[in-house]
């Protein structure tokens, strides 16, 4: 019996909206599944109490509790994909709720069904009611389950991380819609996350549970202004916020890793990653103590850290990345690239003869990295930006174009290319589990480069891939240790290691740290701009979270359905103008200050399919600010701002500097 | 309020995520024990294995020795499963039949194996046109039931334990080929691969450090499927007469001759069936046990 999540109380009104943060690992979901007494066959809620509506919910029989479920408590998923019935049409699996939970006749609920798919501000409700799960998009996935959450009229709503697996612009959209009803229903909502971004824009109480325990439980505001527990204050510190850059200050991250429930201790639980841990926080459980009223903290030290006479985590400067701006040369040169993929045919399709479809995956790119830079590349998925991060190292052919790296003009394909070649340019890769072979020891993965990319003996290889794993500041006895040992930061800080082993001239990273937690990720970025400046190498950094592109990159560039329609200063990302695609982007990043009121824009519709791209600008069917007909006819020109931006658009950038300014409700919608 | 988890944390399955070399072969001979059916099955393939190799000295008598005075005998002390219409020891050719039936299988099952990773890997790897041809090709192969396959080509190359052989790996080739290109397919685009592309590994790295471990596990149950199969087609092979020819002790070959006279001995025909069933059985449940644990 191991314990999952231990001594965990909480308490939430009709109304309110309860956040419940944690890193993977914390215990979130199965708390999540306790609460509705839907653990599954290994898990087993061993003491404690569940009061729900005066009920005792540990007390009920099984078919009492299901009746509760659905009706009375709701939950929301993370994939919405997996939890709709894919062979059942969207409005069918909404209206049976209603008639089986609701007691609704069928044409009643097929009525209510429309209504509620309207809430969720789905603005074709008919056509997605008569529609298959897979035929929506996921953003409309998700509406679907808030709409069926909401058609039952439940007391108790859960939702666990239902904007995760959504894009940065859906998640926004949805994020806007869930803050809405939120607000308008007399549920009581317990909002589970790990993003604190979200918790600041959505929720009015914050838990913080750390390793199945409850560290701190404030009010919104209270904690995000003063929060109190050291694994708080160190998850805030640790979140790149948009405007901040590594020539500031470098994040601050928590070292070590989340305990697995056979390693955690008798004293307090996050005493081992402790920048303030003493003798008594190893020896001694702390208890969950009242700070102010409406507070609780559970730390031994609380009284001194709210006094202000202790910091968990000071700034730190970063004074290399500053120095280090080189003389400005290029380094990687793109001219037109093109990536085009031919879908395969079935056999009656090349029988009868038809034309291969193609699909544009980057069209026509012109993009230039210097010496030292980093740059940028930013975009919803399915802009084309690992496709192009792809046809640079070779991994990808391209079907057009040019790609000079150092001079040396790149073949399309990385069978063409020459060992020096190679050298020059290595990739991280976005997943960290897939990025190492599970079957190589990693002082083996490591050593490879040196073997393969510069000739040298096994024996100096080993060596260097000994030195090459401190850099990375990895335990050494990692060297023999196969990667099952290894967290998924610390998979990744080996793939790290691996890329930067030859000094590449160029690195690419495809979203190294879109699937690692917070305080990890700070520590990743800080790593990967200390290497990067060590080795003088040039990267591309690919990513869909324009405050993680803005923190790391020195310029950033924006891609939009296989083009780049902006190139900015990241220091100028506060700045405006910026294209309309651009401003979409940034309103939808979550700011972890409650107090900033965000005014979300909401793109309409998905990303446009790669075979057909709208004519004239491809964002114009979802822009915001269209024009008229020149943007549904011409391709828009580049225009230069007062900020030294780059911009592909028909508007002018003062015209567009003073729409962004004004927003939208000044306009009237 | 406490929720406490009852399992071990998804412990990592013994034969898919255990690489440390030494443990591996522990943790494969552990999970060949691991639950009590699977533990049956590689108790029961383990004492045939031991029987074929030491059939001889076991054997009370010769394996075509022909004791006249003894023909016929129903199943006693001096012989344990009776004696057949030729008065030779059916115990005997039972113990001698399974070194003739685990060889014979396990043989064309490695050769297969092996045949069938070598294309499966580079069919998969190279894909394109080179996979599209292999593919079609095999297709076509796997398109006919195995046993008709297999007669057609033992009525070209003539029936004999050589024919039997290439009949085996030509029949198993394409099967296993396609579990493995499927395995490739999956590992091809994952990271690690791709990195060592761009780390200019050689192919034979890619295909035999990178992407071969990782199709181990997969290529291990395959192995211990096509194994029961095999035994199972030579055992056929040899009831239908075009298989291993008289008077070699093959199962499905005595299973035949006995069949005339089934009515007077039935222990003649019943012990070496009896003996292909339990040895089916017994790979079968061994397959499904290490299958399970790769699943879990």
């Amino acid at each position: 019996m191991l314990p999952a999540v231990r001594d965990f109380s909480l308490q939430i009104f009709a109304g309110e909206t309860y956040g419940l943060v944690g890193e993977s690992g914390s215990g979130k979901t199965t708390l999540a599944h306790a609460i509705m007494r839907y653990l599954s066959d290994s898990g087993e809620i061993v003491g404690g109490r569940i009061d729900f509506d005066g009920r005792n919910l540990l007390a009920l029989t099984s078919s009492e509790i299901r009746d509760i479920w659905g009706r009375e408590i709701v939950f929301v998923p993370q994939d919405p994909l997996s939890a709709l019935n894919p062979s059942i049409r969207v409005g069918e699996q909404v209206a049976e709720g209603l008639r089986v939970q609701m007691g609704l006749s069928r044409k009643a609920a097929n009525t209510r069904t429309i209504e509620l798919l309207t809430e969720v501000r789905i603005s074709d409700p008919g056509r997605v009611a008569r529609s298959y799960p897979h035929e929506i998009s996921g953003g409309m996935q998700q509406r679907v389950m808030i709409a069926m959450a909401l058609g039952a009229e439940p007391k108790l709503i859960l939702l666990d991380e239902p904007t995760t697996s959504l894009d940065v612009t859906t998640q926004a959209a949805v994020l806007d819609l869930l803050r809405d009803l939120i607000h308008n229903t007399d549920a009581a909502v317990l909002y589970i996350t790990h993003n604190l971004g979200v918790v600041a824009q959505i929720c009015d109480r914050v838990a913080v549970l750390y390793a199945g325990e409850l560290v701190e439980d404030a009010p919104k505001e209270a904690l995000f202004e003063k929060p109190l527990h050291p694994y708080t204050q160190g998850l805030l510190a640790s979140v790149p916020e948009l405007g901040r850059h590594k020539s500031d200050a470098r994040l601050s991250s928590i070292p070590g890793r989340i305990p697995s429930p056979q390693e955690r201790g008798s004293g307090c639980i996050f005493a081992p990653r402790c920048p303030l841990a003493i003798d008594l926080c190893f020896s001694e459980r702390p208890r969950l103590d009242a700070s102010f009223p409406d507070s609780k903290v559970r730390c031994h030290r609380w009284p001194e850290i709210a006094a202000g006479e202790i910091f968990a985590w000071g700034k730190i400067n970063n004074p290399e990345a500053v120095a280090s701006r080189p003389p400005q040369e290029t380094a990687l040169q793109l001219k037109n690239v093109e990536v085009g993929y031919t879908l395969r045919q079935s056999l009656s399709e090349r029988v009868a003869g038809r034309p291969r479809r193609r699909v544009m995956a980057v069209d026509g790119v012109d993009l230039s990295v210097q010496y030292g830079e980093t740059l940028g590349l930013a975009g919803e998925s399915g802009s084309g930006k690992t496709s192009l991060a792809r046809a640079v190292v070779g991994l990808v052919v391209r079907s057009g174009g040019d790609i000079d790296l150092l001079g040396l003009s790149l073949a399309p394909e990385l069978s063409r290319r020459s060992i020096d070649e190679l050298r020059l340019a290595q990739y991280i890769f976005q997943n960290p589990e897939e990025a190492l072979n599970p079957y190589l020891t990693i002082g083996e993965t490591l050593q490879r480069p040196y073997i393969t990319l510069m000739g040298q003996l096994k024996a100096d290889a080993r060596n260097n891939a000994r030195r090459l794993l401190a850099a990375v500041k990895l335990p050494a006895d990692y060297f023999d240790a196969y990667p099952n040992r290894l967290s998924g930061g610390e998979k990744q800080r080996v793939a790290i290691a691996r890329a930067f082993a030859t000094s590449p001239a160029l690195l690419i990273a495809d979203e190294p740290v879109s699937s690692l937690d917070v305080s990890v990720q700070a520590s990743i970025l800080n790593l990967l701009s200390a290497l990067q400046v060590d080795a003088n190498s040039s990267m591309l950094f690919i990513s869909h979270d324009l405050a993680v592109v803005g923190f790391l990159a020195d310029r950033v560039a924006i891609m939009y359905a296989g083009q780049i329609v902006e190139v900015t200063d990241s220091k100028a990302l506060p700045a405006l103008p910026h294209h309309p695609y651009t401003e979409a982007l940034l309103s939808a990043v979550p700011s972890i200050d409650p107090a900033t009121v965000q005014q979300v824009i909401q793109l309409e519709g998905d990303i446009p399919s790669q075979q057909a791209f709208p004519s004239g600008c491809r964002f114009h069917p979802r822009c915001p600010r269209y024009l008229g007909d020149i943007c549904r006819t011409v391709e828009p020109p580049w225009q230069v701002t007062e900020t030294g931006s780059r911009i592909r658009c028909h508007i002018s950038p003062d015209d567009l500097r003073a729409a962004q300014k004004r927003g939208f409700d000044n306009e009237g919608g | 309020m406490p929720v406490q988890s009852k399992m071990s944390l998804t412990p990592d399955s013994p034969l898919s995520v255990n690489p440390s070399r030494i443990s591996r072969w522990a943790g494969a001979f552990h999970a060949l024990f691991s639950t009590k059916a699977t533990a049956l099955g590689t108790t029961i393939v383990l004492i045939f294995v031991v029987v074929a190799f030491i059939a001889p000295l076991i054997a009370p008598y010769g394996v075509n020795e022909q004791i006249y005075s003894d023909a016929r005998q129903a199943p006693s002390a001096d012989h344990w499963f009776g004696t057949d219409h030729l008065g030779r020891d059916v115990f005997s050719r039972v113990l001698y039949g399974a070194s003739d039936i685990l060889f014979l299988a396990g043989l064309g099952t490695a050769m297969a194996v092996m045949c069938g990773t070598a294309v499966g890997l580079l069919s998969g790897y190279a894909g394109g046109m080179v996979d599209e041809i292999m593919m079609r090709f095999f297709d076509s192969l796997l398109a006919m039931p195995a046993l008709l396959l297999a007669l057609l080509l033992l009525g070209t190359l003539g029936p004999s334990r050589n024919s039997v052989f290439i009949v085996m790996v030509i029949v198993y080739t394409p099967i296993v080929a396609r579990v493995v290109r499927s395995v490739v397919l999956s590992v091809r685009s994952k990271g690690f691969v791709e990195a060592a592309r761009l780390q200019g590994e050689s192919i034979e790295w890619v295909l035999f450090r990178e992407i071969l471990p990782s199709v181990t596990p997969t290529l291990a149950v395959e192995a211990a499927l096509r194994f029961s199969y095999a035994i199972f087609l030579v055992a056929s092979l040899g009831f239908l007469g075009v298989g291993v020819q008289p008077p070699s002790p093959n199962w499905g070959l005595m299973v035949n001759e006995a069949r005339p006279h089934v009515g007077q001995l039935p222990w003649a025909l019943f012990f070496p069936a009896a003996a292909i069933a339990i040895v089916v059985i017994g790979v079968n449940l061994m397959a499904d046990g290490v299958k399970r644990l790769l699943q879990a």
